[in-house]
């Protein structure tokens, strides 16, 4: 069963010739084939391509050429820009446009010898926490097809979930990794703002937005994330700090790790059951010799909405650029200019994203703008110092993903504030610039309960290796969704 | 903070949006929501509170030597333009 393997054995098995990176992108097309249409997790699929680049691949790994990730198969978010492959972001604005660049992070992969299958399926503007606002229609969870699998990277997660790829590239803003992670059972990195490019990512929030990838397992995650971080000078914000070896850390002691679970995130809000699997886990961490600690992060309550004041405010501002000139959806027969704007940018964003751009435009304009905008980067440095503080007596944070395990399709479509909600455990993290990330947990019933690790700046490594040696003592993450098994 | 239907139109003006007659009282009513539930912030005392200019505590925007480093490929980036002609982007008649 190819398909069950980690990524770790798959790069073992290609080395040792006993399979062909052809082989294994064969099996994950045929699983694409099968049950994509059930999921609706890719956008695009690029069967061609990726059997000429399995191919090439082969013959590396032949000449002795290979690296660790040569001829692995992948799935980039549709938020990636791929040359000569369509970057639709999940909108009708972008569905008839094709990169004319790679992003940083697809040409380090591609460089690695990964290979592209496809892209995966997201909210639109990477806008949502279901997936439900895709111009391409929902995901669905594989756990149970009539729950969403979270967002905005609901794709990448349903993806690996079911086992269509062994791994997906994603993005997190605020919380658009972690959270379909946690929905789906399976392992999502955010590492700290400024370490992996955001060069070539469709741009939504730019303080917030970071990339990183989604996986069977922590292991598996350490061997991309080390591909695809670093410094790039075509990132403003890219920063200039060396990658440690993240496969090698995995193995680090856990013993005497110190863990904060923050009072906060246990209060009212949060399902008994998601508490308890998350309470389970946090056990585990005492048996492998960690100590935890209570912490408190008082200006808690306070993320979800600053980051709806500061999120929406760089959404309208980043999104200006879609004007039906240059490139995107243009509306039929404008009047005049004006007309040409309005009515291709009407036309072309659906309504979570008009509903973005129109409070970020309400918050920064003439007479709202201290009330709103610098209220809310004020309150966004008493969340960032509540982390600072907490983190001068722990190494890492832990506590649940979300609130609850998966929501049903169609379920908070109707209010976006419950909506939101869904990541209150999550914006904290992309307001503070934090590297956090979502290992599976449990179950409740047969839906998956995330794990929430949030770590010191640039120490994704020690988060790995937190994640990695918990899922040598449990098997969560080995699990496959019924029907998705063979 | 409650919107109007009106307040709704000039918000879609402004950020060059073209909404529906039928569409504005949902979204009077959406927006109102998001911005009641952001009001807590109010509550926050931040006085003494600077306002967080980036992520990172101190990191500062990266600055470089000013040269050329980027050619334009007119042909390829304009493959993407929904009307274009001789190197140049059309839209509608501005200047008569």
């Amino acid at each position: 069963m190819l398909h069950t393997k980690s990524l770790a054995e798959m790069a073992r098995d290609l080395k040792a010739r006993k399979v062909s990176s052809e082989e294994l992108v064969r099996t994950f097309l045929g699983r694409i084939e099968k049950y994509n249409p059930k999921l609706n997790a890719f956008i695009t699929v690029v069967k061609e391509q990726a059997l000429q680049e399995a191919r090439t691949a082969d013959l590396e790994i032949a000449g002795g050429r290979g690296g660790p990730l040569t001829g692995l198969p992948m799935v980039h978010k549709d938020i990636f820009c791929t040359a000569g492959v369509k970057t639709s972001c999940g909108s009708k604005m972008l569905d008839n446009f094709v990169a004319p660049y790679d992003a940083t992070v697809v040409e380090r992969m591609k460089r690695a010898g990964m290979v592209m299958l496809g892209k995966a399926n997201m909210d639109e503007f990477a806008m949502g926490s279901s997936n439900e606002t895709s111009f391409y229609g929902p995901v669905k969870n594989p756990w149970d097809e009539t729950k969403v699998p979270g967002g905005s990277s609901g794709g990448s997660a349903a993806i690996v979930a079911a086992r269509l790829a062994p791994a997906a590239t994603a993005t997190d803003t605020g919380g658009s990794i972690r959270q379909p992670a946690a929905l789906t059972g399976v392992t999502g990195i955010k590492p700290t703002y400024g370490r992996v490019s955001r060069y070539g990512i469709v741009a939504f929030a730019s303080s917030l937005d970071q990339a990183g990838i989604i996986t069977y397992s922590a292991e598996d995650a350490a061997m991309i994330l080390q591909v695809m971080s670093g410094f790039d000078e075509r990132d403003s914000t890219s920063v200039d700090v060396p990658v440690p070896d993240y496969v090698a850390g995995l193995g680090q002691s856990l013993k005497g790790l110190r863990i904060g679970v923050p009072k906060e995130f246990f209060d009212k809000g949060l399902d008994p059951e998601v508490a308890a699997a998350v309470q389970a886990a946090i056990e585990v961490y005492k048996k492998l010799g960690a100590v935890i600690k209570d912490v408190s992060l008082p200006h808690f309550m306070l993320s979800v909405p600053t980051y709806y004041v500061v999120a929406p405010a760089e959404c309208s501002s980043n999104l200006a650029r879609f004007d039906g000139v240059r490139y995107g959806y243009r509306c039929k027969d404008p009047v005049d200019l004006t007309d040409l704007y309005m009515r291709s940018r009407g036309e072309g964003f659906g309504p979570e994203v008009k509903r973005r751009i129109m409070t970020g435009t309400y918050v920064l304009s003439a007479g709202y703008y201290d009330a709103y905008y610098i209220k809310a980067q004020k309150t966004r440095s008493l969340i960032r110092q509540d982390f600072i503080e907490a983190f001068k007596s722990v190494d890492v944070i832990m506590g649940p993903t979300t609130p609850t395990p998966a929501f049903g399709l169609g379920e908070k479509t109707d209010d976006p504030v419950t909506m939101y909600l869904n990541d209150i455990y999550a914006n904290g993290v992309n307001l503070a610039g934090l590297p956090g990330m979502s290992i599976p947990a449990g179950f409740v019933g047969k839906l998956p309960v995330g794990l929430q690790i949030i770590g010191n700046y640039f120490d994704e490594g020690r988060m790995l290796a937190a994640a990695h040696q918990y899922q040598r003592e449990t098997d969560w993450h080995t699990r496959l969704p019924k029907g998705y098994e063979a | 903070m409650s919107l109007t239907p009106d307040d709704v139109k000039s918000i879609a003006r402004l950020a060059r949006l073209a909404i529906a007659e039928q569409d504005i009282p949902a979204y009077a009513k959406t927006l109102s929501s998001i911005l009641e539930f952001v009001a807590q912030l109010d509550k926050a005392d931040t006085a003494q509170v600077q306002p967080m200019a980036h992520p990172l505590v101190g990191a500062a925007e990266r600055m470089r030597e000013d040269r050329v480093t980027e050619h334009v490929d007119r042909e390829r980036y304009q493959a993407n333009a929904p009307q274009a002609e001789a190197g140049l982007y059309l839209v509608p008649r501005v200047v008569e």
